[in-house]
């Protein structure tokens, strides 16, 4: 499998490292032809607004949101999840906007309030998965047609799936569980099959 | 359960900032000017380095009304610097909240011997080194991040390369050092043991490393990134320039695409004045910054 990694600004290594421990070929995208031939992207954790206006800068906003909406799957951590969203609290940033969720920035606090924390994620089975909060955000909000995959304090939603999107708060690249990234390379698998 | 200031959550905001440019700013105004160019951080001085290197005197923790304000102004992360070994400093920066400090040599030292106990906080630090001994030591103490010193408010890019270039080959030197002769390398270089062996190990610093200290042009940005760096810090090269939205922005996609020569001449061009630069050798070596802490 050939997985796109947006590598505009932000923690595009560690997925990189992850795509290629579980045996898949990572790819950086930094140009809007890099993004031929893969069979999903990831959008990694940085600075949402540096990401979002390189993205407009170097034409990747619309070739992106275009793919998306051809069913490639895609999936955000942190501030990729915030540029999925459609809805951010209070601002007005570029955004691809695929996912019918709304989302607030820093929604934890600052670095002093950012943590760990187990969370309980049924569709990754019984063992807790530990979690890296960073300046992080949270998603307020959700249409009838995104699954809640996982909360803190039964409010704040941390991980979501909207069909060929997931949309996730925390860091996975940041631990050595591997059950997110798996989970999405078997949404890719599945959605390949469908066609 | 959920725990805070952990030694991942410190280092991961670093890991969050990689292919990006922290800008030294004084005001809210260039503040916002910074996080419009698409900078990942910014960092809230009273003066900028070439300012405090012409003010002279000493040059302390800036005012918290100017940490505040800005913090108020812009969503990205928020630095500051405290002086070498002032613990107080630090603390009154972590209670105002501040994302990121910097224990920098840009200011005056506090203490002559001894740096922060940074483990014994929950806010992240960033510290300057000049090879790998020290960059090390700072990783010992506590530090999440590292960046080279280079020398600061004088636009010239040669000290951060030397500094970069060291501590580069002697990573290369540690990964192909045989583990009977680790200990000994430690011992010279005056570097903790374990922190060594994880050298060894990664084949690279054990936490993110910047290049600071003399960036003035997308050129320069860039020239760090191919040497290693994972991104930048610019200090007086944007706020010094005659241009500092179009500097700053062009800085931005230098560090993005520091492997693209036809790019980097597009956004290299029209930039208008850069900051007017300083020769190392004109700079007494007593009034060097770089030579601050240990």
């Amino acid at each position: 499998m050939k997985v796109g990694i947006l590598a505009l600004q932000g923690a595009f290594r560690e997925h990189k490292k992850a795509i290629e421990n579980l045996g898949h070929t990572a790819l950086e995208i930094r140009l809007p032809e890099h993004l031929e031939g893969i069979d999903g992207l990831i959008i990694p954790g940085g600075e949402s607004t540096t990401i979002g206006k390189l993205m407009v800068e170097y034409s990747l906003l619309e070739p992106i949101r275009e793919l998306g909406q051809q069913g490639k799957p895609i999936m955000g951590t942190c501030a990729g999840a915030v540029l999925l969203a459609k809805n951010i609290d209070g601002s007005d940033q570029p955004r691809l906007g695929l996912m019918d969720i709304a989302v607030i920035r820093n929604g934890f606090g600052r670095q002093v309030d950012s943590f760990e924390e187990d969370l309980e994620i049924d569709a990754l089975g019984d063992q807790p998965f530990k979690a890296v909060f960073i300046r992080a955000p949270y998603i307020t909000d959700v249409s009838p047609q995104v699954g809640i995959l996982s909360k803190i304090d039964d409010t704040r939603i941390v991980l979501v799936r909207q069909g060929s999107f997931l949309a996730c708060a925390f860091h996975p690249e940041l631990t050595d569980d591997s059950r997110i990234h798996q989970y999405f390379f078997n949404m890719i698998e599945e959605i390949k099959n469908k066609f | 359960m959920s725990e805070k200031g952990t030694i991942k959550v410190k280092t991961g905001l670093a890991e969050m900032l990689k292919g990006g440019v922290i800008m030294d700013v004084t005001t809210p105004e260039q503040a916002k000017i910074a996080e419009e160019a698409g900078a990942c951080a910014v960092m809230a001085l009273e003066r900028v380095p070439a300012d405090i290197r012409a003010a002279g005197g000493v040059a302390r923790m800036a005012d918290p009304t100017i940490v505040k304000r800005i913090m108020e102004t812009v969503t990205i992360p928020v630095m500051a610097k405290a002086r070498i070994g002032h613990f107080v400093e630090a603390r009154i920066l972590e209670e105002l909240g501040a994302d990121y400090i910097d224990e920098s040599e840009v200011l005056t030292p506090a203490d002559e011997d001894y740096h922060i106990d940074k483990k014994d906080f929950k806010v992240p630090f960033v510290c300057g080194a000049r090879n790998l001994g020290e960059a090390l030591r700072r990783i010992g103490e506590g530090a999440a991040m590292i960046r080279t010193k280079g020398e600061p408010g004088t636009g010239n890019i040669v000290e951060a390369v030397r500094h970069m270039r060291k501590v580069m080959s002697e990573i290369r030197k540690i990964q192909n050092m045989p583990k009977d002769e680790l200990m000994t390398a430690a011992k010279e270089m005056q570097a903790p043991y374990e922190l060594v062996l994880q050298v060894k190990e990664l084949g690279k610093l054990p936490v993110v490393n910047f290049a600071a200290g003399g960036i003035a042009t997308p050129a320069d940005a860039a020239l760090m990134m191919q040497l290693g760096s994972d991104g930048v810090f610019v200090g007086s090269g944007i706020f010094k320039s005659n241009n500092p939205a179009v500097r700053a922005k062009a800085i931005v996609a230098a560090v993005t695409h520091y492997n693209e020569p036809k790019i980097l001449a597009e956004i290299s061009t029209d930039l208008g004045e850069a900051m007017p630069g300083l020769e190392i050798s004109s700079i007494e070596p007593h009034e060097r910054m770089q030579e601050r802490g240990w």
